[in-house]
């Protein structure tokens, strides 16, 4: 009885291990930084705009460094590097993770679609539609405005590191813009701020082509069941699954639903080349 | 038949292409306005050795690495509710002032040059030091509304003044007999703009029910003579006279005057 009561426990766990990493990744980190302003730690100070990490060096969100170079000013070293060493650690190495491993609004979105689906919210067609490839519009818009309105245009109205700010140094009214967020991935969009309009996933999305983490499909074990799909928030990504063995690129954020949900292990991570 | 097809696919995509491109401006329209309105912050207090405000909100990547480094958590990062760019340092001298740390420790972590210690930076023998001056820190002037300063009333009070880090140089006291009464002295106190940081000290420690001395940004609170007034008892002024040349003899545009901070830093 009870042997079979922890054969089902860790068949849970197991069948859930990246969220369970992921949420220990991101909740992690959180606590890292709040400890800083709370307690006064000095592992991560600052947030995900820009991180002072063991008191040593920076690290800083590209896309922002970006921005703010557009609007007409050239950050300081500290700042400019952090930002390169972000951008090539997800470019080269971790692909888009930032979004299902680090990034707090997809615990929102997350929630937002797990109750959308359980409550069998759809959207009717049509009623409101708008295409994945959205993102990348808002992407080039913020980068074209910033110069246009004199400061990092994206910056001004993050809902990112809004979250995150607020959840270290207070919300004000900023909660207000995270339950629209919430209402808008449940009742409007499936997947919709981050699957269709987040630039930062965009921005991670169009330089992490050739990261070396990705999810690799073996379409010999594929029993075409279409579970990953299911899940998958960016299913666009998954159109080789029971055609084609061969790595999951563009939007995939290595979140890793679609290897837990495989039953035949047809999908699992692995390290990137281009010969398959 | 295949003719008129290709045509209406055509005029399908051209459809679609114009849809888009005003989709595109409309959003771009909303969320430029939205951000010119969001930016904007005259009535900010910034950190110690901030640049200045236009360059500030450009600058500031919002991390709050200078907000945790505060040990009196005197800044604050803007939310949305704060009527100044969303996520940006500031500090409310009433709630609590700077307390004008000597090792700022505030300013030299500052990642992306929003604060810049060269600002601030100490001079020894007229080198400049990479070491900081918080005395040299210009965040804002004090400005005293003698209305409702008790002080002014003629009723005994020196609260700002004593609470001054800069005591007898940004604040002075001013005695004057009262003729009211005929036995009492006024002493009334008077900032002195060129030596008060703006820390707020005084703001904070003043017995009003409302401040009747606070801070506000430089560039909000003083006004500007313009070069071609001089003080002609003064001959360090009168040299300048000698050296001016037409040019200069023209009131300063607007334009002048928002490109022109050097005078945060350095009034004379
Ligand atoms: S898409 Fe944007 S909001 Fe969503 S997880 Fe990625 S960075 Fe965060
Ligand atoms: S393909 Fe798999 S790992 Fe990539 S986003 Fe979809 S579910 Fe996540
Ligand atoms: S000088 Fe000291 S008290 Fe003033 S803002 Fe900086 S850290 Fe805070
Ligand atoms: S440390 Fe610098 S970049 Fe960070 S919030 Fe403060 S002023 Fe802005």
């Amino acid at each position: 009885m009870i042997g079979n009561t922890c054969l089902m426990m860790s068949r849970i766990i197991w069948r859930n291990r990246y969220i369970i990493l992921r949420r220990t990744v991101q909740i992690g980190l959180l606590v890292l930084f709040g400890g800083a302003n709370w307690w006064g730690w000095k592992f991560l100070m600052g947030n995900y705009s820009s991180a002072y990490v063991f008191e040593t060096f920076y690290l800083a969100d590209p896309h922002a460094v970006l921005q703010t170079f557009a609007a007409g000013f050239v950050m300081s070293t500290d700042a400019i590097v952090g930002g390169i060493i972000v951008l090539l650690f997800y470019a080269l190495i971790a692909g888009r993770s930032f979004c299902s491993w680090v990034c707090p609004v997809n615990m929102i979105t997350d929630l937002a679609t797990y109750l959308r689906k359980k409550w069998k919210i759809t959207s009717k067609e049509n009623f409101f539609s708008i295409s994945r490839k959205t993102r990348y519009w808002v992407l080039g818009l913020g980068i074209v405005l910033s110069p246009i309105v004199g400061v990092a245009a994206f910056e001004i109205i993050n809902p990112i590191t809004l979250l995150h700010r607020g959840i270290i140094f207070g919300f004000g009214m900023g909660w207000a813009v995270i339950i629209a967020l919430f209402l808008f991935d449940l009742l409007v969009v499936e997947y919709g701020w981050c699957g269709h309009l987040c630039p930062l996933g965009a921005f991670y999305s169009a330089t992490s082509r050739f990261a070396l983490i990705k999810v690799k499909h073996d379409v010999n074990k594929c029993s075409m069941c279409m579970k990953c799909f299911g899940v998958c928030h960016e299913e666009q990504v998954l159109h080789i699954v029971g055609k084609h063995s061969g790595f999951i690129k563009n939007e995939c954020s290595n979140c890793g639903r679609c290897i837990e949900v495989c039953e035949d292990n047809a999908l699992k991570f692995s390290i990137y080349n281009t010969k398959i | 038949m295949a003719d008129t097809q290709n045509m209406n696919s055509r005029r399908d995509a051209l459809k679609t292409m114009f849809r888009g491109a005003g989709l595109l401006g409309l959003g771009g329209a909303a969320w430029g306005s939205a951000a010119i309105r969001l930016k904007a912050s005259e009535l900010t207090l910034r950190p110690p050795a901030a640049i200045k405000e236009e360059l500030f909100v450009k600058a500031c990547i919002r991390c709050g690495t200078c907000v945790e480094a505060c040990p009196y958590d005197t800044l604050q990062l803007a939310t949305l509710d704060d009527h100044t760019a969303m996520g940006t340092p500031f500090f409310k001298p009433r709630l609590i002032p700077c307390y004008m740390c000597t090792d700022v420790p505030c300013v030299p972590v500052c990642p992306s040059g929003a604060l810049d210690l060269k600002n601030i930076a100490k001079q020894i023998d007229g080198v400049q030091t990479e070491k900081p001056d918080i005395n040299k820190a210009k965040m804002g002037v004090a400005m005293l509304d003698q209305e409702a300063c008790l002080a002014y009333w003629g009723i005994q009070c020196d609260a700002c003044y004593r609470a001054c880090p800069l005591l007898g140089e940004a604040i002075t006291l001013e005695f004057k007999r009262n003729e009211r009464t005929g036995k009492h002295a006024f002493l009334k106190p008077v900032v002195h703009r060129d030596v008060c940081t703006g820390c707020g000290l005084c703001e904070h420690a003043c017995v009003t029910e409302k401040a009747a001395i606070f801070v506000l940004p430089r560039t909000v609170a003083t006004g500007r003579v313009g070069a071609h007034y001089i003080k002609g008892w003064d001959e360090a002024d009168e040299e300048r006279l000698k050296n001016m040349k037409e040019a200069q003899t023209k009131k300063s545009s607007p334009e002048d005057e928002l490109n022109d901070w050097e005078y945060l830093l350095d009034d004379e």
